[in-house]
């Protein structure tokens, strides 16, 4: 024992027995890892600690919400009025939602770029992609706890997604509600579920994290690390460089917290629910709208609905793309078989990335508006393009693409000042050193 | 290029958001901006204008309106004394009990009563409203689209219709309001109220004093909220910028 | 974001390996960032109290005209038993007399009743928070005819006052005052 590392006799003491500060030492203080991340690479430590804060001030709420259709909307302005700090806690818990999801697609594009999902992070990517699926429905059961109009009619249409399976659907729906539309029972059992799921999460961030390091970041350039050179110890450089982060994210946080809080959300949620008075433009919370618009895209006279028309009705074939449009991120590292990760030195991927995310974001302004013409067709031909990124041109430009040399090292470009002009190096850049 | 595109991408976001909040109104006029004291970054509520739009919502929206969200204690918050608010309150008759011999009873208003509503219950709502139901107005500015803008349009934004439009029985033009048929007569009249202070009560200085009551009846932490913000940020801004500090210290001897 | 602040302030970790590189901008900022940990734990810890509509619904008003005298009544008040005695002479006379040397927590009955005629405890035990009984009738009063803890045996007087058993205070008096003859508001 006298050759712990720990100094303090009474950390080696416990670390003989239980090997925590080992652990933390290794994972968090040695691990090493590439020099040359950009702020990019802020953005999944950030996601972690806003889920921290969504466990802490959801805790709290809870101890104030009263999980009853006749309470709920009440109990919630009480929160807002009457208990000490109320309103901090629930517009940071309400805009904390919003931001996870900022923070958490900036996370996943930056995967996108810097092809983070290539061998050997596809389980990495995969449990990635798991983390969003639990984030989403979280945040879908969390919306309709405040019990106003959109929880409640967010709550009907998103359930009612499930009476487009064919025979079983009807059976589903009335199983999920708990009766014979969105009523008390769903209320409880949504309570009970949005308190269950982050905790969920958090077992599913671990394993993240346990991927993660088996085979370090990706970074940059997307080059394996080789050498010692390569690499840096993660504390102090990334604890820093992730709290510098955290205090920007932090001031642009709060300042909707404190002078915009419902910038994000919709005034139809301070009406309470009434089952009997449909708001006359329903929209999900911004982070769904994308989803929302692929989910509508499907009508009975589209065209991308026709080529499927004989098997399946427009409503199943519009809940399936949605469901698809994730699904697909699963098989992405798979689609994509270039050897070459980084869009830096893919000049045509790098092209295809940004036509993604503008696609992305016309999705997202059609989920917003009332459903009809003009918008019902760009939203048909949105998705086409959405599918047709990762089903069609992701696996052609891994046959067509030519790609730039790649450096040899990540310290190269630092050592010789150049930006990956090496010669040497269009081997197979794939290989660990 | 790769700019271009980053900036293009963050315009478009700003709009999704941003149009996704102002839409809904569909062929109705949209209310014009108005000044109020408590927006910005710094705004306040007049509490004059409160006082005055208690008084308007006092004497004239209660007759229909709720604001079940209040409790009389809250009118300490805008200015008025207890022995002010105790007085309000010991005016209006609340429901209470049972009492021993099990029968509910009358008594007046305490400070920790709700505001009392007009009607015990939504079916005599509507009857009492030709089958309309007037809402509760505790969050009415921030349940519609455009806030206090919106509201100061309504109240002000009666007209008469045009010549072609029918109207259906018992319900009058708005400008404002969706569909142009609003259920609730124009419920301000010049001289209406009689201000305490003096104030000349325009439809426009009513309906803008009631507007400023309501906002702060959605808003109470409104105030409070602002000044712990000015903090925060002050507070995150210094700490992010030693962070920084720290940061580049921490690295210069990588480089 | 509770444990950033310390994170940041550990940049200074080299001071284990002999190095002194505490310099004053991490220190500061360490202490900078936890003091900003702690002002923002304070909001989840404050929560926890009682909040403005609880703390305004604090107090409740008792008609006393149908309590008969020698009769005792509970009501609830701040979510709390409150007993009301209409108190016989023989009871004032029983409480007043008594030799305050020898009680647990000395306290003059005179001080204890705005009028000897009534007397108002809050019902809860000051040992562990029971209900003593007595106030029923046929309840068990205890040895000195006034209320008694079943749940670790504490006996008080007429007065309220602990006269025997584990409990330290006497039964503690709420504030209270008679808006008229026949009616009185606690809190």
């Amino acid at each position: 024992m006298s050759d712990s590392k720990f100094k303090n006799p009474i950390v080696a003491w416990i670390d003989y027995r239980l090997p925590v500060f080992s652990f933390m030492e290794h994972e968090l203080h040695e691990y090493p890892t590439p020099k040359n991340l950009n702020y990019w690479w802020n953005f999944g430590s950030l996601a972690g600690i806003i889920l921290v804060i969504m466990i802490v001030t959801g805790i709290v709420l809870a101890m104030h919400y009263t999980a009853h259709t006749a309470f709920a909307f009440d109990s919630v302005e009480r929160i807002m009025r009457d208990v000490n700090y109320g309103w901090l806690i629930r517009y940071i818990h309400m805009n904390g939602a919003s931001a996870f999801f900022i923070v958490v697609y900036i996370h996943i594009f930056r995967g996108m770029y810097f092809g983070s999902y290539k061998s050997p992070r596809e389980i990495l990517w995969i449990l990635g992609v798991v983390i969003l699926l639990t984030m989403m429905a979280t945040a879908f059961l969390g919306y309709v706890l405040p019990w106003g109009q959109m929880s409640f009619w967010g709550a009907t249409v998103i359930t009612n997604l499930f009476s487009a399976i064919p025979i079983v659907g009807d059976s589903i729906v009335t199983l999920l509600w708990g009766g014979f539309s969105v009523d008390n029972p769903t209320l409880n059992r949504f309570f009970s579920l949005h308190y269950l799921m982050p905790f969920v999460l958090v077992g599913i961030v671990v394993l993240h994290i346990v991927a993660l390091h088996q085979h370090g970041s990706n970074n940059p350039i997307g080059i394996d690390t080789k050498s010692p050179q390569d690499t840096i110890p993660f504390h102090p450089y990334y604890t820093v460089k992730d709290m510098f982060g955290l205090g920007v994210f932090l001031i642009l946080f709060f300042g909707f917290v404190f002078f915009a809080p419902n910038f994000f959300g919709e005034p139809d949620n301070y009406i309470e629910a009434n089952p009997l008075v449909t708001p006359p433009h329903i929209v999900p919370e911004w982070y769904f709208l994308p989803f929302y618009a692929i989910l509508r895209s499907f009508t009975a006279d589209a065209v991308i609905y026709l080529p499927i028309s004989w098997l399946m009705s427009a409503k199943l074939a519009g809940v399936l793309a949605m469901f698809a449009s994730i699904m697909v991120l699963f098989i992405l590292p798979w689609l994509d078989h270039s050897p070459v990760r980084s869009a830096r030195f893919r000049p045509l991927y790098k092209q295809f990335f940004w036509l993604l995310i503008i696609d992305c974001i016309i999705l997202g302004i059609c989920g917003a508006k009332p459903a009809g013409a003009p918008w019902t067709y760009i939203a048909q031909a949105a998705t086409a393009y959405y599918f047709l990124h990762f089903i069609v041109i992701i696996p052609l430009l891994g046959f067509f693409e030519k790609t730039k040399p790649l450096p040899t090292s990540i310290s190269e470009p630092v050592l010789k000042g150049g930006g990956g002009s090496s010669s040497a190096a269009n081997a197979k850049p794939m290989e660990e050193a | 290029m790769r700019k271009y595109l980053i900036s293009v991408a963050v315009v478009v976001s700003v709009a999704v958001v941003t149009s996704s909040t102002v839409m809904a109104a569909g062929d109705v006029v949209k209310p014009p901006k108005q000044e109020w004291s408590f927006s910005g970054l710094f705004g306040t509520f007049d509490r004059g204008s409160l006082q005055r739009g208690f008084q308007v919502y006092d004497e004239v929206c209660s007759a229909c309106h709720s604001v079940r969200l209040l409790a009389y204690r809250n009118l300490m918050d805008i200015g008025f004394t207890e022995e002010q608010v105790k007085k309000i309150a010991a005016a209006k008759e609340v429901t209470d009990g049972p009492n021993d011999e099990g029968e509910m009873f009358q008594r007046p208003a305490r400070l920790s009563d709700r505001f009392v509503k007009p009607f015990p219950n939504k079916q005599a709502a509507r009857a009492g409203n030709n089958g309309a139901f007037p809402p509760d107005l505790t969050l009415m500015t921030k349940a519609r689209v455009g806030g206090a803008h919106y509201l100061h349009a309504l109240l002000t934004g009666y007209k008469e219709a045009p010549k072609g439009k029918k109207l259906a029985e018992g319900m009058s033009y708005n400008l404002y309001f969706a569909g142009n048929q609003i259920a609730m007569p124009p419920p301000l009249s010049e001289g209406g109220v009689e201000y305490a202070d003096k104030t000349k009560a325009t439809v426009d200085q009513m309906s803008r004093d009631v507007t400023t009551f309501l906002a702060w009846a959605a808003e109470p932490e409104l105030e409070w909220r602002k000044r712990l913000g000015v903090k925060v940020i002050l507070f995150l801004l210094i700490l992010t910028g030693m962070l920084y500090g720290v940061k580049r210290k921490v690295w210069a001897d990588l480089h | 974001m509770v444990s950033s602040a310390d994170t940041a302030g550990d940049g200074a970790h080299g001071a284990e390996e002999g190095e002194t590189r505490r310099d004053f901008l991490m220190l500061a900022t360490g202490a900078f960032g936890a003091f900003g940990a702690a002002a923002g734990a304070w909001p989840l810890i404050d929560q926890m109290n009682p909040a403005a509509d609880t703390l305004a619904a604090s107090t409740t008003e008792v008609n006393l005209a149908p309590i008969k005298p020698g009769q005792r009544v509970l009501v609830k008040w701040q979510g709390k038993p409150v007993f009301i005695v209409r108190r016989t002479k023989a009871q004032i006379e029983a409480a007043s007399s008594v030799n305050l040397a020898n009680l647990p927590d000395p306290e003059l009955d005179a001080k204890r009743a705005l009028k000897p005629e009534w007397l108002i405890v809050v019902g809860v035990c000051t040992h562990l928070g029971c209900i003593p009984s007595g106030t029923k009738q046929g309840e068990l009063k205890g040895e000195f005819g006034g209320w008694f803890c079943p749940c670790h045996g504490s006996h008080y007087d007429t007065s309220g006052r602990i006269r025997k058993g584990p409990a330290p205070k006497n039964l503690p008096v709420p504030a209270y005052e008679f808006l008229s003859d026949k009616l009185v508001k606690i809190g």
